[in-house]
């Protein structure tokens, strides 16, 4: 499964990146998934997903919690609480 | 209406824009989010903006539908700015519309309330001496939040 990948604020800062298309391995199959394999690819994604629960999702713009299903999305975000407004 | 831009807003102008042609509205609420010169006691210079264009849009579209499901709106306007802003500059305009005051106070900050907790902004404030931080969400706008989910479940 092909993912394009997006990161914003921190989470961008500490990636170091801020987009990048990715193969995912089949058994990737929820967000909370896809969360522990990007940790195995280095120590910037160790540090951006060190506390989890600060982290939020979007799956093709729309917000969703980690247990939700990667099936069928084209575009991931990871990125903090959002302090807009 | 939304609308996501770097340059600023004039809220006459957008108000004027509203009111153009048509004699049936009653009540217009204006709320305009504005850059403060201090955050958690401390002077800032500026702040940087960030945004996830795309979903941006459609999170403020979704909010903005909520609050027309939800009051007798004649008109709606959200504007949101991104970019780097100084002290003082605009960041935020919600005008809402309708017959009476109430539905449109109320929408007001309904749409406030619910921008801030969904809308893909995020700030970064630099101090004088060049420092940047990102800015932690508040747990007072969680709680902003709560108020209508419980009036909504009071309603039904």
């Amino acid at each position: 499964m092909t993912l394009k990948i997006r990161y914003f604020a921190w989470v961008r800062e500490q990636t170091g990146r801020a987009e990048e298309d990715l193969v995912v391995p089949e058994e990737v199959a929820s967000v909370g998934d896809l969360i522990a394999w990007l940790t195995t690819r280095g120590p910037e994604f160790e540090a951006a997903f060190a506390r989890p629960e600060v982290v939020r999702a979007a799956l093709d713009h729309v917000h969703v919690a980690p247990d939700a299903a990667l099936a069928g999305a084209r575009e991931v975000a990871f990125f903090p609480p959002v302090t807009g407004g | 209406m939304i609308r996501v831009q770097e340059e600023d807003f004039d809220i006459g102008a957008e108000v004027a824009a509203i009111r153009r042609g048509r004699t049936d509205i009653g009540a217009i609420v204006t709320f305009t989010g504005t850059v403060r010169d201090v955050a958690g006691g401390e002077p800032i210079s500026a702040m940087t903006l960030e945004h996830y264009p795309g979903m941006t849009e459609v999170e403020l579209a979704r909010v903005e539908g909520n609050a027309l499901a939800r009051w007798p709106l004649q008109a709606s306007l959200i504007i949101h700015r991104y970019g780097r802003l100084e002290p003082g500059d605009n960041i935020v305009l919600v005008v809402t519309a309708s017959p009476h005051r109430q539905a449109a106070f109320e929408a007001a900050a309904f749409l406030m309330d619910y921008l801030k907790t969904s809308a893909p902004f995020w700030k970064k404030e630099e101090t004088a001496t060049g420092e940047a931080r990102w800015v932690d969400a508040r747990e007072s706008d969680d709680t902003a939040l709560k108020r209508w989910q419980r009036t909504k479940r009071a309603a039904e």
